[in-house]
């Protein structure tokens, strides 16, 4: 089989869609302060806050909800400190309730992010997840007691592609009289989001996830909701957030949204029509292939597998040399000492989680590419396979 | 592309991995070490075939469930122990094996300190196996961690290349990555060592 190149690691980072490259090179010409009164400063502005918008309407939010910032582990960073907030500056005060409910299968930025808070004597409630990776929503109700401020749930797994019911859990968190986050980053942009429908508080987007560029992300900040911002300084962003705005990654960021909006939903079809050829080729090709994640309601572009006997960097590195790019949760590729927090998590057996691989699908991928994978990885595992002390051929 | 990470030497030897055992003939071999657990990442078996008139190493093979550094260290200790005798064969260390690959990123050290032990676990199954139970060394040190075959020989050795905390000790020898059952242990026979050579 001819060699190629195949980037199947989309939920880690995407290619900038060429529409997106070329806002970004006409935007190179945008170099005016946006807080400036001239007339640079205006045309910045104006590109600004006409990416504010298009962020807002693809997620259905009022431009006035949106305020950009660095990335998402900046934005997950800035809703979980309103927990703490001892500021003069801000109304944010949680009517005294201090307690955070997340999950334990969160991403590092909001898991390190609440061991913080519980530094702090905040009381933190890590919900935990069945095999697939969904939360159980009555263990959700019993956790939000009238101490907690916050409820913190990611949309849709990184790893596990594992989407949960966001909607039932705002309600529950506003019925026990929470504020509801939601880091949605492997979400906008992969399936529909509407966070008047979902009824959330706080939303966390990264635009390099959605063929966007690096460095900019967004937060939705539900009219009304407390908040203090958690860079200080200037009034930029409404003085939500400090600091001369990266008017071009905005732009960009606006781009990729305008053109997930044209895209996006004929995409979903697709992607998930060439997951499930990947599924079900590694099945029929490939002997003890676990398959990790929610059979349904999972993001449609990603596969997490893992395959017995196999450690997940010897994958990965395999595949890396005929021009296949996944991730892993094998420590071994970390340089941790333990896997994926979010495979054991699952309960999957810790030999089985050393050897997760997690391939993600985005719009350049194409059916030659899912062929060149289910050509090349059966080979590539027999091979580690054959050099395994913990496999044998039945 | 951009380089790898690991040397071209690390490459090669992962790429075409020498010395692999592919049948199911353990039999054949004169002596069998193992060590890890699969469920904390690493395992490993060594076999060797042994010319009793010399004591050398005439053959090596192996198996692991690792990562590219573990199979590439595995790979090149395989070939270099070939045609050493016992007692060479047996005073490798992690650090030979680290320098004949061309050095490994800081935290892949750990996959490589795998493969001597299994080293020397295969030549003490020869010298138990042939009459030679006094120049078995292991049964002198005392395993503290199952999981990762960490000996007290292993901590003392850690002790005095400078070791002082868990942490720093579980980043040279992988204890207490499994099971964590001998943390407390680990930590008392490291402070007993800290305590003999440096009175701290």
């Amino acid at each position: 089989m001819e060699n190629r190149t195949v980037y199947f690691d989309n939920n880690a980072t995407t290619p900038l869609h060429p529409g997106v490259k070329e806002a970004l090179i006409e935007g190179l010409e945008i170099f005016g302060n946006p807080s400036s009164m001239h007339a640079f400063g205006r045309e910045a502005r104006e590109r600004i806050e006409d990416a504010r918008e298009k962020v807002a309407s693809f997620i259905g939010a009022d431009a006035d909800e949106i305020l950009f910032v660095g990335s998402g582990s900046e934005a997950n960073n800035t809703v979980l400190s309103l927990l703490h907030c001892d500021s003069t500056r801000c109304s944010c005060a949680l009517s005294g309730r201090s307690g955070l409910v997340t999950t334990v299968i969160e991403h590092p930025c909001v898991l390190n992010t609440a061991r913080d808070l519980g530094r702090k004597s905040h009381e933190v409630t890590y919900l935990s997840v069945d095999k697939h990776g969904r939360i159980d929503l009555e263990e959700l109700r019993r956790a939000v007691t009238d101490k907690v401020g916050m409820v913190s749930i990611m949309m849709a797994n990184n790893e596990i592609g594992t989407i949960q019911d966001i909607k039932a859990a705002a309600r529950i968190a506003h019925e026990g009289g929470a504020l509801f986050h939601t880091d949605a980053v492997q979400s906008v942009g992969k399936i529909p989001v509407d966070v008047r429908d979902l009824d959330v508080d706080f939303l966390t987007i990264s635009a390099h996830k959605l063929y966007g560029p690096k460095g900019i992300g967004a937060l939705y900040v539900k009219k009304g909701a407390p908040y203090c911002p958690l860079i200080l300084g200037g009034h930029q962003e409404g003085g939500r957030r400090a600091g001369t705005e990266n008017s071009l990654g905005i732009i960009g960021m606006g781009k990729a949204m305008e053109l997930r909006a044209i895209e996006m939903e004929e995409e979903e079809k697709r992607l998930l029509e060439l997951k499930n050829i990947l599924k079900a080729g590694i099945a029929e090709a490939i002997p003890d292939a676990l398959f990790m994640g929610h059979p349904e309601h999972c993001l449609p572009g990603t596969l997490s597998v893992s395959f017995a006997g196999a450690e997940g960097e010897a994958i990965l590195l395999y595949l890396d040399l005929v021009g296949i790019a996944v991730s892993t949760g094998s420590a071994c590729a970390s340089g941790s000492l333990d896997p994926s927090h979010v495979i054991m998590a699952t309960g999957v057996p810790v030999e089985n989680a050393h050897g997760s691989v997690r391939i993600s699908l985005g719009r350049e991928n194409t059916l030659e590419d899912v062929h060149y994978m289910l050509h090349h990885l059966p080979i590539i595992i027999d091979r580690i396979r054959t050099m395994s002390t913990a496999y044998r051929r039945k | 592309m951009a380089k790898w990470t690991y040397s071209d030497k690390v490459k090669d030897h992962f790429m075409n991995p020498r010395n692999i055992l592919r049948e199911d003939n353990e039999a054949d071999f004169h002596g069998i070490g193992q060590t890890g657990n699969i469920k904390c990442g690493d395992e490993m078996i060594v076999y060797i075939k042994v010319d009793p008139a010399d004591l050398t190493i005439t053959e090596c093979k192996w198996r692991t469930y690792g990562c590219a550094s573990a199979i590439a260290s595995t790979s090149i200790l395989s070939e270099m122990v070939i045609g050493m005798t016992l007692d060479q064969a047996y005073a490798i260390t992690a650090k030979d094996i680290l320098k004949e690959l061309g050095g490994l990123p800081d935290n892949k050290v750990h996959c490589s300190v795998l493969g001597d032990k299994a080293l020397r676990a295969a030549i003490d199954d020869y010298y138990g196996k042939n009459g030679m139970e006094d120049r078995i060394k292991t049964q002198s040190a005392k395993i503290v961690c199952e999981c990762m075959q960490v000996t007290d020989e292993d901590i003392e050795h850690a002790v005095l290349e400078g070791v002082r905390s868990f942490s720093e000790l579980q980043d040279m020898t992988k204890i207490g990555a499994g099971c964590g059952e001998c943390h407390e242990n680990a930590q008392a026979v490291m402070s007993g060592y800290i305590q003999k050579h440096f009175g701290l």
